[in-house]
């Protein structure tokens, strides 16, 4: 036993002191774990928080431009600059499409060193891609377009649910979230090895957006189901999805490395997700599916929809009408439309009324936000009010039996295809939630939370056993939930930041037990101590936390001014706190965090809220003159921005005019409901464009106001989420950077 | 850490603070095996015995829960009346010194691992792993305990 005598001996000698002396280290060391355990929750909370508005964000931003496309004559500016991302792809019968998305034309130059792909593929190709995009090859767009085409065409095969058994010893491997990172997926190939007909895989969407290597993700993913045709299935996400790929990076991604050709690719692709299966059932009962369910989820109603006519998950369905009809058609923006100088309205959007009602209303309700903010033509709010037969009567029920109720011509839930899309908006953006039930999710802005009830209720209705799902990231890579009947898969490890969690995939056998595996991509770094990573990511929560707090400055500085009646500059730490969450909405422990975010010192037990904001402010070269409160709004809603700037730049050159510039800080202004005059925004446009040559470079511009950082420029999809300003309390010298 | 003499009212905040980021969305709940953390993370160094003992007052009869309303009140108990007192960083240099018979400054990880494994609230093997992951000297396997406890003691929450 013991390696010594005298050792034992000695041991024993002294065991009272030196039990009570483990005791003693072990009580402290816990306390420490602990802490630090608390530390990790909290950062972690502060990251989702902030994930979640942005996507709740970028719904709110399409929908208003939604409802702009809806409001404006077709003639107007501000139409002209975002029409583009609303039509619907153009062409439509195969042999159009063939010739639209020729690649036959294009040349694969000699120098040109990525891998060769000849068409049917072959198992040694798509590993041969694996190898390749290992060593940082990238695939010509000749290959990527005959590889999309092919894929297309397979998808168009494909029913909405895939349906996959595991006979005899056939493991199926169920992957979660990549997020472009590429890194997973590889590590996932070789803790599991390659699809094969031996090794089965299923993706549960999320592929793009984020992470870098979106285009590549996909491209094997691709390959392999090319290849495999039956061992292979993917499911849709919430990220595959055009208008959401806008935000998150992957439209910029693609623009990026392909610069010829990048076009065509993603609207190659917008078509390709839109083929993409909704849901997997394995075994007939396990089922696989992206974000979630609702009271409402039924899959055979799924199994028969026209999935393809839901590019986007976030529009209704397109539907055409005679123009002599009461019922106004929804927002399908073909060229023929406008030609003939129509008037289109979105359903019913004017006149929802604002309280927070049914999960109907829910997902039009930013909308109606802007309603009274809009310029519209004089001629055109005629016809609009002409138009409106019927105000629409709230607290409709949800049910799809219902019948139109009386007197409301512009019932929502009475009409199927309104009902489709909401099914398939829940399947892929919703999350779960302990208490029973089923109510909007307003946190992302679409879907809803469900509770255990509706899982048992849905489980047993379609006669299944297990629900397998993903959407959100676990910081063990995987959850169960809804005693046990829910499993939540995240496959994108380090997804929030270097050592926040890690990824996972499950392997399910003919016995349908999930069996999980867990990893961590570590090439990004070596391997961190639990403290060192706690400690890294939790730097990066609390910057991105600070800029969110700089760039809501007025609003909390009217907040603090409540609390502090006599305007001594001072609030108390409870009021400082409660202040905060009073602006900001995050539901994050702002006491416990108050210690990092305001490093000066307190006064008597008070917080100089001036003195505070200082600290946070940020600073950028030249921007003195600029009015601080415009940067202010700059800064907050720079994701939202950039979005817009690329919505704008049609030919995604990374260029805009000075003119399109203006009308975008225009939309902007409208949306955010702020008076920006003309004159602060010709300023604005000024300064930046430093060398006057009419046109704005768009990277540089978000830049210059620090609402990026320089190098990570080829991270866009990271750093538009992480929003990574280089310290915000320091002035860097040159202003040419 | 807690300051001594807080109104009840801000005990009750901070305790909700901490509860809450445990809690499983909305529903005012925590899963008891996350009370220690929580009771740890408030400052306080309870015992396992302790700790032991203020689940049993807490927890939901057996569901493996423990609600806000049960919680509050004990733990603002625990907190007014110090009841489990921080461990001054002076006493464990000595417990450190006790186990270190030889007085060389640093206890070799295996040394280390049989006491803390083996005796007063011993730990798992887990929890010695990552202990010795995060603070051994991976070459000598050894843990040099002063620095290991000046590591810990830097409070990121004062």
């Amino acid at each position: 036993m013991g390696c010594g005598v005298t050792k034992s001996d000695q041991f024993h000698k002294h065991t009272g002191k030196a039990i009570r002396a483990a005791v003693l280290i072990q009580r402290w060391y816990r306390q420490y774990v602990a802490r630090t355990e608390m530390r990790r929750r909290y950062t972690w909370h502060i990251f989702q928080s902030i994930e979640y508005s942005g996507e709740q964000a970028q719904i709110k931003l399409y929908n208003f431009l939604g409802y702009l496309m809806d409001n404006f004559t077709p003639a107007s500016t501000e139409r002209n600059l975002i029409s583009h991302i609303f039509r619907e792809n153009e062409v439509c019968l195969d042999a159009e499409w063939e010739r639209y998305f020729c690649y036959k034309n294009i040349e694969v130059p000699e120098i040109y060193s990525g891998p060769h792909l000849t068409f049917p593929l072959t198992v040694d190709q798509a590993v041969g891609l694996v190898e390749a995009f290992r060593n940082k090859k990238q695939l010509h767009s000749r290959y990527v377009l005959q590889l999309l085409l092919e894929t297309w065409k397979r998808f168009r095969l494909l029913p909405n649910i895939n349906r996959i058994a595991t006979c005899q010893s056939k493991e199926v491997c169920i992957c979660g979230d990549l997020h472009g990172q590429l890194e997973d997926l590889l590590l996932i190939f070789y803790k599991n090895g390659m699809p094969s007909s031996e090794n089965p895989y299923l993706f549960n969407g999320d592929f793009v957006d984020r992470g870098k290597d979106s285009i590549e993700i996909l491209i094997i993913l691709f390959a392999f189901l090319l290849v495999y045709p039956g061992d292979v299935f993917l499911n849709r996400g919430n990220h595959e999805d055009h208008i959401v790929n806008l935000r998150y990076g992957f439209t910029k991604e693609v623009l990026t490395k392909y610069k010829m050709y990048g076009k065509r690719i993603l609207k190659l692709l917008q078509k390709i997700f839109s083929w993409l299966p909704l849901a997997t059932v394995i075994d007939q009962k396990v089922v696989v599916l992206h974000g979630g369910i609702s009271d409402s989820t039924d899959l055979n109603l799924l199994a028969r929809v026209d999935r393809h006519n839901y590019v986007s998950a976030l529009r209704p369905p397109k539907r055409k009408t005679t123009s002599n009809s009461i019922r106004s058609v929804d927002s399908d923006l073909e060229e023929d439309f406008w030609a003939s100088n129509r008037l289109i309205q979105r359903r019913s959007s004017l006149t929802y009324p604002k309280t927070f009602g049914s999960r109907d209303s829910f997902h039009n309700r930013s909308l109606q936000d802007f309603s009274d903010r809009i310029k519209v033509d004089p001629a055109d709010e005629l016809e609009m009010c002409r138009r409106k037969t019927t105000p629409f009567s709230p607290g409709v029920n949800r049910s799809k039996k219902e019948s139109t109720p009386p007197g409301s011509t512009d019932s929502v839930s009475s009409d199927p295809t309104k009902d489709e899309w909401r099914q398939i908006l829940d399947l892929l953006w919703s999350d779960p939630m302990t208490t029973d039930g089923c109510v909007p999710n307003e946190v992302r802005g679409g879907g809803c939370y469900w509770g255990p009830d509706v899982t048992e209720e849905f489980l047993n209705r379609h006669n299944l056993q297990l629900l397998i799902r993903s959407h959100e990231c676990k910081q063990e890579g995987y959850e169960f939930c809804h005693n046990r009947k829910v499993l939540t898969l995240f496959s994108a490890s380090n997804y929030y930041d270097v050592g926040s969690n890690r990824g996972a995939y499950v392997k399910l056998g003919p016995d349908l037990v999930p069996y999980v595996v867990q990893y961590q991509a570590s090439s990004m770094t070596r391997e961190l101590t639990v403290r060192q990573s706690v400690g890294r990511t939790e730097r990066s929560a609390l910057k991105v936390l600070r800029e969110q707090l700089f760039s809501h400055k007025s609003d909390l500085v009217c907040a603090f001014k409540q609390y502090d009646t006599e305007n001594t500059g001072l609030v108390s730490v409870n009021d400082w706190a409660s202040a905060v969450e009073s602006v900001m909405f995050l539901g994050l422990p702002w006491r416990m965090l108050r210690s990092q975010l305001v490093t000066c010192k307190l006064n008597d037990g008070m917080i100089d809220y001036n003195e505070w904001f200082n600290e946070l402010a940020i600073k950028g070269p030249n921007t003195d003159h600029i009015d601080q409160s415009l940067l202010e709004t700059l800064y907050r809603h720079r994701a939202t921005l950039e979005t817009i700037f690329r919505i704008v730049d049609t030919d995604n050159s990374g260029f805009i005019t000075i003119e399109d510039f203006r009308q975008t800080w225009k939309l902007l202004s409208v949306y955010l409901k702020m008076e920006i005059t003309d004159e602060a925004i010709s300023d604005l446009a000024v300064t930046i464009d430093s060398n006057h040559d009419g046109s704005i470079d768009i990277d540089e511009f978000m830049e210059a106001f620090r609402l990026t950082d320089k190098k990570s420029r080829l991270e866009r999809g990271r750093s538009m989420f992480m929003g990574t300003a280089t310290d915000l309390t320091k002035l860097e010298g040159d202003p040419n950077i | 850490m807690v300051e001594n003499k807080l109104s009840a009212e801000a005990v009750h905040k901070t305790i909700k603070a901490a509860f809450e980021s445990f809690e499983c969305k909305d529903n005012n709940t925590v899963d008891v095996r996350d009370i220690s953390t929580i009771i740890y993370s408030l400052g306080c160094f309870p015992t396992q015995a302790d700790i032991h003992n203020f689940i049993a007052e807490v927890e939901e009869d057996q569901t493996g829960f423990v609600h806000i309303d049960k919680f509050l009140p004990t733990m603002t108990t625990v907190l007014l009346e110090n009841k489990y007192p921080p461990i001054p960083e002076d006493r464990v240099l000595q417990a450190f010194e006790v186990l270190d018979r030889e007085k060389k400054g640093y206890l070799e990880s295996e040394e280390l691992t049989k006491y803390l494994t083996q005796e007063g609230e011993v730990f798992s093997p887990s929890e010695m792993d990552e202990m010795l992951l995060a603070f051994a000297d991976p070459e000598k396997n050894h843990i040099y305990y002063q620095d290991f406890i000046h590591q810990l003691t830097i409070d990121p929450d004062k």
